[in-house]
This record gives structure tokens, sequence and C-alpha cells, in this order.
């Protein structure tokens, strides 16, 4: 029969626009929110969706996964009285492995022996060449500069972050990043806890 | 009796190659490189020879390499068999003396048209007896040849990076605040911009009118005026910035030239003053929908540079990655394909609820939905976690499937779309290889031509799965096509995510400056589109001296003239959409 293919597939439009509101009816009679709750977006995008998939952002805005990265920001720790103690010794190692070469840094010197400190006078990053491909955050040995996960960053400006307004709390990260926060914690009480070991060892 | 030449093996096939021509083919020696030296004279020649009597009936590659401290200019050649084993390199040299002149392969193999006029664009290599030898990916008028080794570009920093500007006195400063007109712009001689005339585009319009004399359609040139129609760059069904200026006989097509490069930025030389690691992020960006796919040749090219093993269980996730990375371009394919033909969103919106899930799982691993950046040389950045695998195996065993079918039943059989798609021919078997089509479309022209199969890399000889063919080469077969891949991804993928060992994730310590000894390499896969392919030169610097990106859309686009002669003009947006073109991949 002619027409027969295009029934069949007006059968799967139907069947979708019917499946819209299935969901949404069982939820209802359930007593759950389908809506602007975690639980309904998590189900919205989990293998099990069917019918209505967009999430209402800004309102709702998706789960993002821990890996999440956008754009890089450093991290300080939280010392006595406040005290930012900037993780970064500023050996450049991101500023050379940088694919656009977006990083700028410049080094403090000692003013009165003129050797490096280990410690970034200012610290650039071009937010408009960044292309979020995380490399400085993989390859730096101090856990110094990490991802973000905040992507809503559009300005009517430019985008050149210095180093106070990349500087984040290393409490912010391990609030994004809990399990790698944990993972690198655990790691570095390793070492120091290896070294100690040694330095015992040869006393 | 003595097996026929086209079934030799490669080291039989070198030896015969050299007792065959003892006077102008030599063997490659230098060290870290393969294949032979042709001598320039005899190269059209010897490669008849390969094609026919050797069986390589696929031109995979065309490019060139400068050497500007030798004074040379080569040309590498890379030919491959449908039938499948281990590709043949071959190479010309000419003296770096203005005008380079390297003869053409046009006629041997068609598929060398668009490449070589690419490499005459960059790299300024002439190829005579070349038809139609104009620039192609850079604008007419530009002066100049951006790949060759002593050309800088506006805005020129430095030979390589890392810059020496960024660290440790690394005070910002804009790249535009250097004026292009007071540093870093080259005029030629004697140029003043009061007497400057723009070239027009009379090139384009001959070779048109020329094209379409060579082949007249039906012989009624003299019954009706002819029109050009310029299709583009903006037009909506194009995807992306592509231009095809055509010549009508009323509605059909008589002869059709497409125009490149607007999106062109020149990725082989922003890689060449990149590290190795550093173009990781810039393959991504390639074909935009497939970055895990452009991550696994890039890497694979460089591994074979370096000799170093892949770690075990990365082997099988960059499996697992491209398998699913292939079935949603494949949705979206058959998603936007509906939408070429006129039936808006609806089903190019049911693909995208698949694709979507499919990016989840890519954002989880990766931290990208689509730049992922997720290979490294010898492995991959991160595990998969247990969670993420889990949702993988949901989606293959239980989601995936069921919406495959579902599409099918939506589609295949609508009368309008079958009435729209069957019998319109695309290609049969000899036009796809003559032109070097590769992928879904020479599939469809029923070579079971597959890298996957037919040169394994990675750990796929380790899954069952068949090579998707069919026979007619119309279009309603390269749109089914789709969906027997689709589901030989998911066979593999069952298969895969069965065997995947425990393990490290990469062979190597993590290090971001790798030791790469000097050589080359050619690295492919089969990407979704067809297949791609990464030629990198080392010189044992951080950097690599010579680094192209054969992409398929590029290459599959040289038969699109072929494709077009002689059907309505309103069919040409869908067989444009049969070649399932990227344009970030095509302009690079």
């Amino acid at each position: 029969m002619y027409g027969k293919g295009i029934l069949k597939g007006l059968g799967v439009t139907l069947k979708r626009f019917a499946d819209t509101y299935l969901d949404d009816i069982s939820w209802w009679l359930q007593g759950r929110k389908r809506y602007y709750t975690q639980e309904g977006i998590a189900h919205r995008s989990s293998k099990n969706t069917r019918g209505i998939f967009t999430v209402q952002y800004p309102e709702e805005q998706l789960i993002q996964p821990e890996e999440f990265r956008y754009v890089p920001f450093l991290v300080y720790n939280e010392g006595a009285e406040g005290k930012k103690e900037v993780r970064c010794t500023s050996c450049g190692i991101c500023a050379k492995v940088c694919p656009p070469q977006c990083i700028w840094i410049v080094r403090t010197n000692d003013p009165n022996t003129g050797k490096p400190v280990p410690e970034p006078k200012n610290f650039y990053i071009d937010m408009d060449i960044c292309m979020n491909c995380g490399f400085c955050a993989e390859y730096c040995p101090f856990d110094a500069i990490k991802m973000d996960h905040d992507f809503a960053i559009a300005s009517y400006g430019r985008n050149v972050y210095n180093l106070e307004k990349l500087l984040k709390p290393a409490s912010y990260y391990a609030e994004i990043r809990p399990l790698n926060y944990v993972k690198e914690e655990d790691a570095r009480k390793a070492k120091e806890a290896a070294k100690a070991a040694k330095a015992e060892a040869a006393a | 009796m003595t097996a026929p030449a086209s079934t030799l093996t490669l080291d039989l096939v070198s030896a015969s190659l050299v007792a065959r021509f003892p006077d102008f083919v030599t063997a490659d020696a230098r060290p870290g490189f393969s294949g032979f030296i042709v001598k320039k004279e005899n190269l059209v020649e010897v490669a008849t020879a390969l094609r026919d009597e050797f069986g390589f009936d696929l031109l995979s590659s065309v490019t060139g390499v400068d050497y500007l401290a030798e004074n040379k200019m080569e040309v590498v050649y890379h030919a491959h068999r449908t039938t499948g084993g281990p590709g043949l390199v071959f190479k010309v040299q000419a003296e770096r003396v203005d005008p380079v002149e390297v003869p053409s392969l046009i006629d041997v193999w068609a598929g060398a048209d668009f490449q070589e006029r690419e490499a005459w664009d960059l790299l300024g290599i002439k190829f005579t007896g070349h038809p139609d030898l104009r620039r192609i990916l850079m604008w007419e008028g530009f002066e100049g040849h951006p790949l060759r080794k002593d050309y800088k570009e506006a805005f020129f920093e430095e030979e390589t990076k890392p810059y020496k500007s960024r660290w440790p006195e690394g005070n910002h400063t804009y790249a535009e605040f250097k004026n292009p007109f007071r540093d870093n712009l080259n005029l030629p001689e004697n140029f003043s911009l009061d007497n400057y005339q723009p070239q027009t585009e009379d090139q384009l319009y001959f070779s048109l009118e020329r094209s379409s004399q060579k082949h007249d359609v039906g012989r009624e040139k003299e019954m009706g005026d002819h029109m050009v129609v310029n299709m583009g760059p903006h037009h909506p069904s194009t995807h992306g910035v592509l231009r095809v200026a055509v010549e009508l006989n009323g509605e059909t097509i008589t002869s059709l030239k497409p125009v490149m490069g607007y999106l062109h930025r020149n990725h082989d030389k922003i890689g060449e003053r990149n590290t190795y690691l550093q173009i990781m992020p810039y393959t991504d960006r390639l074909d935009y929908f497939n970055s895990m796919a452009n991550n696994f040749g890039y890497a694979i090219a460089v591994e074979k540079l370096m000799k170093i093993p892949v770690a075990e269980r990365a082997e099988y996730i960059r499996v697992i990655m491209t398998e699913l990375s292939r079935i949603q371009n494949h949705l979206i394919f058959i998603g936007m394909l509906i939408n070429d033909m006129g039936s808006m969103y609806t089903p190019s919106l049911y693909a995208f609820e698949e694709r979507e899930l499919i990016l989840d799982i890519f954002e989880a691993v990766s931290g990208a939905r689509m730049m992922c950046n997720y290979f490294r040389f010898g492995g991959v950045v991160r595990d998969v976690p247990e969670d993420v695998l889990r949702k993988i195996k949901d989606l293959v065993h239980d989601r995936l499937p069921a919406k495959t079918d579902e599409m099918e039943r939506f589609l295949n059989e609508n009368e309008v779309l079958v009435a729209r798609l069957k019998g319109i021919h695309v290609l049969n078997a000899e036009e796809a290889t003559h032109h070097s089509v590769t992928g879904p479309c020479l599939r469809a022209a029923g070579v079971p031509y597959d890298l996957r199969r037919a040169d394994p890399y990675s750990v796929y000889d380790r899954f069952d799965f068949d090579v998707a063919v069919r026979y007619n080469g119309d279009m309603y077969d390269n749109y089914l096509i789709r969906f027997d891949e689709i589901r030989q991804s998911l066979r593999i993928l069952e298969q895969a995510l069965k065997q995947i060992p425990g393990g490290p994730i990469n062979s190597q310590k993590p290090q971001y400056q790798v030791r790469v000894p000097a050589g080359e390499a050619y690295g492919r896969v089969e990407s979704p589109k067809g297949e791609l392919a990464y030629y990198v030169v080392s010189n044992g610097k951080p950097n690599p001296y010579r680094y192209h990106v054969r992409a398929p859309s590029f290459v599959n686009l040289t038969a699109v003239e072929t494709m077009c002669k002689g059907v309505k003009i309103a069919d040409f947006v869908v067989l444009l959409a049969m070649l399932d073109i990227v344009m970030g991949e095509v302009d690079r």
C-alpha cells in the first residue's frame, strides 16, 4: 500500500508525542516533581529518558561531571589570618605547555640578591585565547593551576585575568572536584611521610 | 607459477619495483624514512605501473615537504590497495628554485586533483600537466606560499613554541598591537596601493567553462544559454561556509567547482610551530564532530615515530570512544540529510537526543563535550570511571540499538524519502577509487575497504565485525550504509566492553616534552568520514618538521564534480550531504 511507510513513520512521531506526557503524568501521580529538581534533571539525562529532553536553562542546569573543564584558575591555601599562600612557584611549565600560548608569567626576583623567588609577581591568562585544553592543570607539578567549572564568563570587554582575579581558595577546588582533591591530598601526605621517614632514617 | 604482482607483499613489491625500473627508482635510505625516490622525469610511468601492475588503485595522499637546508622540495605520495594491506610511499625530489616543477599525476589517479592544488597553493610546487592549477585554500591574489619554511605569517613571533616572551618576564601584550603595517607585513616588490588591481575570479569561471565543454552533457550546448549560479558561501545547507560555482543548462548541472578556504587557518603551519603534544588539542578542531577519531590518528602517527607501545587498557578505551563517536556522527548525518532534503528538524532532533547522551560520556571522561583532547602518546589522559563504564554499557546494550531501530522504522520506508533517494547515482566503484574517495561513500559503491579490516590498527583485529558494504552506489544505499555501520560499531562496542582489561592507561610517564627520533610516519585511521591520516616528519627537535593532515572530507570533495554532472540542481544539495563533509576539516 502506498503511504504505508509514511504512516509507520508518523506512528513513531505519535509515540514520541505521547511519551512526552507519560512520564510527566506518572511522576505527578507519584507526587514527584520532574522539573526544577535535581532528581528530575538527572532522570531526564539518563538512559531511561523519553519525551522532553531539554533542561530549562538558566533556571535548571545540567549536572556537571567532576572532570568538566573550563578556563583555568590558580589555587591558594588558606593560611593563618586569611593569608593567601599561593601554590604556584612560577616555574613556567604551564606557560611552556600551553598550545595557544595564552599564559604570561612574571617571576619575582629578590630585590637584594636578584635571584628568582618561587612565587609569581604577576600571572596573566588571556581567556579570549584560552582553548580549554587543560594541559596546564595536567602538567603542573605543584597542583597550583586547575580547570574551573564556571562557564558563564561572558562580558562586554576583553578577558585578560591577572593574578588577583585568577586566585581561588583550595576549599573551592575541593568543592568542585572532590575526588581529585582527596586523591591529590593523599598523594601529598604520602610523599611528605616518606620524606619524613627518610630524614629520620638519615638522622 | 609466479603470483601476479597485484598480490605481492610490500617487501616483494619493493624488490620487484626496483628490478623493474632500475634506473630511476631507488630506495629511500635516510634513517627513519621508507619507500622510494622516483626520478621526476619518469614519475608518471612509475605511477601507472604501480596502479596497473602492482594494484595500488587508491592514491591516499599527496603532499610536499620543504627541505630548506638541502635546497630541495619533496613531493610525497601514499598509495594503497583497496584489497587491503599496508601502503606504499614514493617520493619525488626537485630543486628548490622557482618554479619547482613536478609532473602531475591527475591522469593516473584523479584523486590527486585537489591535493596537488593544495601543494601548489601552500608550498608552491608546480604540477605540470594539471589542467586547473589554481589556489585552493588561500584567496586568489595571495602572495607567497605559506607552508614554505622561509614564510612568516602576520604577527609572527618566533619560529617555534614555547615563545620566550611568556616567561619569566611575561608582561601581557596583545598581538594586534604589533601593527601589521609596521611589523610583519611583507609586500611584494614594487607594490603600491594606488596601482593595486585586485585579482578577479576569472580563472574560476574560465575553469568552469572549460570543464563543461570537455564533457558536454548531451551536446545541448548550442541549444540554450548556460547560466552560472554561485551557491554559498552562506547557503544554510552547505554544512558550513562552502561556496560552489555551478554552470547550469536549464536545471541540469553541466559543470561545477567547489570554492573553499573560508575557514582556512593553516592547521599544518600551526602544527609545525607547536610542540608534538601541543598539536593534540588542535586536531580536535579539524572534524569537530569526531574529535576522538582525530586524536586517534595523530596519536598513532607520533607513536609510530617514537616506537612506543600503547597500554592495553588504553587501546580498548580508544576503540570504545571512537566507535561511540562514529555512532553519533552517523546519527547526525542521517538527521542532517533529512534536513537538507527539506524536512526540517524533527528527525535531526531525534538524532541529537542520542548524541547528547554520548557527549555526556565524553564530558565525564575527558572534560569536554566536543573538544575532548583525550589521547596522549602511549595511552589516554585518565581512566574511565566504573560508573561511566556502566553508563556506556547501558547505552550500548539497551538504548542505542532500540533507538537505531526506531530511526529506521521512522524513515527507511517513507515513500517520499525513498522516491527522493533511490536510483540517483552517487558514485560507482571505479569512479570512487579513481577519485580517492574513502569511507561510507566508497563502501556504498561496493568496495569493502575499511581500514579497520584492510590495515588493522590498534586492537581492531581482535573484534568480530563485518565491513558494511552495499552495491548500488545510489543515494539510498549511501543512506542505508550509515545504519549498517552503526550496527557494526555497536557490535564492536559490545565486544570491547566485555574484553576491556584492567591496568595502567598509559605506557609512558606523563611528560610535556616528548622525544621523537628523526624520521617520517603516516598514521591513518578509519574516521567516520573516511580515511583520516597524518603525515609527520621529525628531525629530532621538539617540534615536528612537517605535519600534514590528509582530511577525508577534503579529498572526498574531489569527486563532487563527477557526482553532480548531469543531475538536476535540486539534487545537488543532497548529493553534497552524502559526502558528509565538515568544513573544519576541508579548510583546515
